[in-house]
């Protein structure tokens, strides 16, 4: 594995949504900073549960227990408090969800405006067009940014999303399954706009589609059954699996 | 199966006519049902609004909405001289207009509050027995909304009939439909939107009031305008709250007029039944301007 600098370091994290049963089996691993790295494995294994964990999403529902620590930095993100985490992690859900009551302008500084934060006008507005040129999304709305956002297509309601995220300035962006609910033309766009991306913002997607783990990511980790079974190079991964099942499930003999 | 025993099958019935009379005549017969009672029932709309219309129209001029019943011996001259009643239902609308704003004030925040609440613990057990609550005050009697709270108010808290005792009887008929109304259109509300606020780092009542209130506004003002047109002919209930009262009034310890209540009052008196009808119609029209206008808020409803 390379020896690019770390952002996150989870060590030893289990959670269970009901006490007897893990989702998440005692993980531990180091995330580096400015990569892609994929988590990917069969429905159920864990994925969404690890990726929600690392911005304490998780803790939503209500009987879940965790055990381990998540390290941004030097701090422990369960001894942080939510907002300040969420603020430094942000999110893009497997489904575009702008606000619907808001304008495509009021989604990006959604953040703000959510927190109380108030910012100059001359501000706002650089965020926003910032925030949307990083997506590529500025040159398709910049004559209807007071407009309500519903009339965008899927894809570029998604990048709409990754913008709202990006305005707050994350360190980190967790994408789960982000184009699982896009066309490919919708899909490769944001690929390129992730691979854009990384250059400031260390990013964790969860995906399905192992081809797309193959193309984008710098580093893989395959789970099943709330385990990390592997966790390398993409390229390594995919091409020299150490564990049979891994080999199993990116030959596609199941998942 | 054989396939091709299926295929002949489907020709025969297709050349055999059906039994006794034919698929087409059949079919014909009850679309002749359906548009009979179709027909029947907008038939009966259009009359009750046209005998309103019909009987009341005349009534209706600016003093119709400016001034005070006349008494009695008023109608009376005015009838036996031919010309219409003078006077009006100001003081109804007035007091009909106080008695649904004081209701609102109690019933919107509480009913908006409880809704929210269930929404937020919809699987906890004291939820549940909210619900089941919130289920039966709304199949309570109306007339036994109106003697609890003359127990309560009119006896204990103001010693007397008065708005506030109208406006809990009212409250307190709105609020099961608020209730309702707020929890089904938070429902409807996709879990990702307020994972998204969530996820921007927004505190928990920030979600609710900026996120969840706001996109869920037009099904919550649905719910408050139906409730407010529900009540709005409620006679039983104040009778044993407000009772009425023929001079306008502010005072929310005092008793107060109110359409449906006048319309009563008008129903008992031979001299005034033409005020029956412009009464009415004034009600009816009011209902169906808050109907159209919750539809119309309704039909603007977004995600
Ligand atoms: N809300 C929940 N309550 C109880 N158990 C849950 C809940 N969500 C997930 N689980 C369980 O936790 C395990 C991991 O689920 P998770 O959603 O993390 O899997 P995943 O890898 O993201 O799957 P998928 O690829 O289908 O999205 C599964 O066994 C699942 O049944
Ligand atoms: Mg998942």
């Amino acid at each position: 594995m390379n020896t690019d600098p770390s952002i996150l370091s989870i060590e030893n994290l289990s959670i269970a949504y009901d006490k007897d049963k893990l989702a998440v089996k005692n993980v531990s691993a180091t995330i580096k900073k400015n990569a892609i790295t994929a988590i990917m494995g069969p429905s159920g294994c864990g994925k969404t549960t690890l990726l929600r964990a690392i911005n304490r999403m998780h803790e939503l529902y209500p009987n879940i227990s965790t055990e381990g620590k998540i390290k941004l930095y030097d701090e422990n993100i369960y001894d942080m408090s939510t907002i300040k985490l969420r603020r430094k992690v942000g999110m893009v859900f497997q489904r575009p969800n702008p606000f619907p009551t808001l304008s495509i302008y009021e989604n990006v500084i959604a953040g703000y405006k959510l927190n109380g934060i108030n910012l100059k006008r001359s501000e706002r507005d650089e965020i926003v067009e910032t925030s949307l040129k990083n997506v590529a999304l500025w040159e398709e709305v910049k004559n209807s940014l007071h407009k309500k956002g519903n009339f965008l297509s899927g894809g570029q309601q998604q990048r709409l999303c990754i913008a709202r995220t990006l305005a707050f300035k994350p360190d980190v962006i967790l994408l789960d399954e982000p184009t699982s609910a896009l066309d490919p033309i919708a899909t490769a766009k944001i690929e390129d706009l992730l691979v854009d991306l990384k250059q400031n913002y260390t990013i964790v997607l969860v995906t399905h589609n192992m081809t797309q783990a193959a193309r984008i990511s710098d580093n893989s980790m395959y789970m099943y059954l709330g385990e990390l079974i592997e966790y390398d190079e993409t390229t390594q991964i995919f091409t020299n699996p150490k564990h049979t099942s891994t080999q199993n499930y990116i030959t596609g003999r199941f998942g | 199966m054989d396939k091709t025993n299926i295929l002949l099958d489907k020709k025969r019935t297709e050349i055999i006519p059906d039994s006794f009379i034919g698929r087409n005549a059949r079919n014909r017969l009850f679309l002749g049902v359906v548009i009979f009672f179709s027909v029947l029932t907008i038939s009966m709309v259009f009359l009750i609004i046209g005998t309103m219309l019909f009987k009341g129209y005349h009534q209706i001029n600016w003093a119709f909405f400016s001034q005070t019943p006349p008494n009695t011996f008023e109608a009376m001259m005015a009838k036996s001289s031919g010309n219409i009643i003078p006077g009006g239902i100001v003081n109804g609308i007035l007091g009909s207009l106080y008695l649904v704003v004081i209701a609102s004030l109690i019933a919107i925040p509480l009913g908006l509050l409880i809704g929210i609440y269930l929404y937020e613990n919809s699987s906890k057990k004291y939820a549940g027995v909210i619900r089941d609550i919130t289920d039966i005050l709304q199949g309570v009697p109306s007339i036994v909304i109106g003697l609890i709270v003359y127990l309560w108010v009119v006896v204990n808290v103001t010693k007397g009939y008065s708005v506030l005792a109208g406006s809990v009887a009212l409250a307190l008929m709105m609020l099961p439909l608020i209730i309702r109304s707020t929890e089904e259109s938070l429902k409807m509300i996709p879990d990702t939107l307020k994972e998204a606020a969530i996820a921007l780092g927004t505190p928990y009542y920030k979600v609710i009031l900026r996120v969840l209130i706001p996109t869920s506004f037009t099904g919550l003002m649905t719910g408050i305008l139906l409730a407010i047109s529900r009540i709005l002919g409620e006679t039983a209930p104040l009778m044993l709250t407000t009772l009425g009262n023929p001079a306008i009034n502010w005072n929310i310890t005092k008793p107060v007029g109110a359409v449906p209540l006048l319309i009563w009052q008008f129903y008992n008196d031979p001299n005034m039944v033409d005020l029956i009808w412009s009464s009415s119609l004034f009600l009816m029209g009011f209902v169906l301007i808050l109907n159209l206008l919750s539809k119309w808020i309704g039909a603007r409803r977004r995600i």
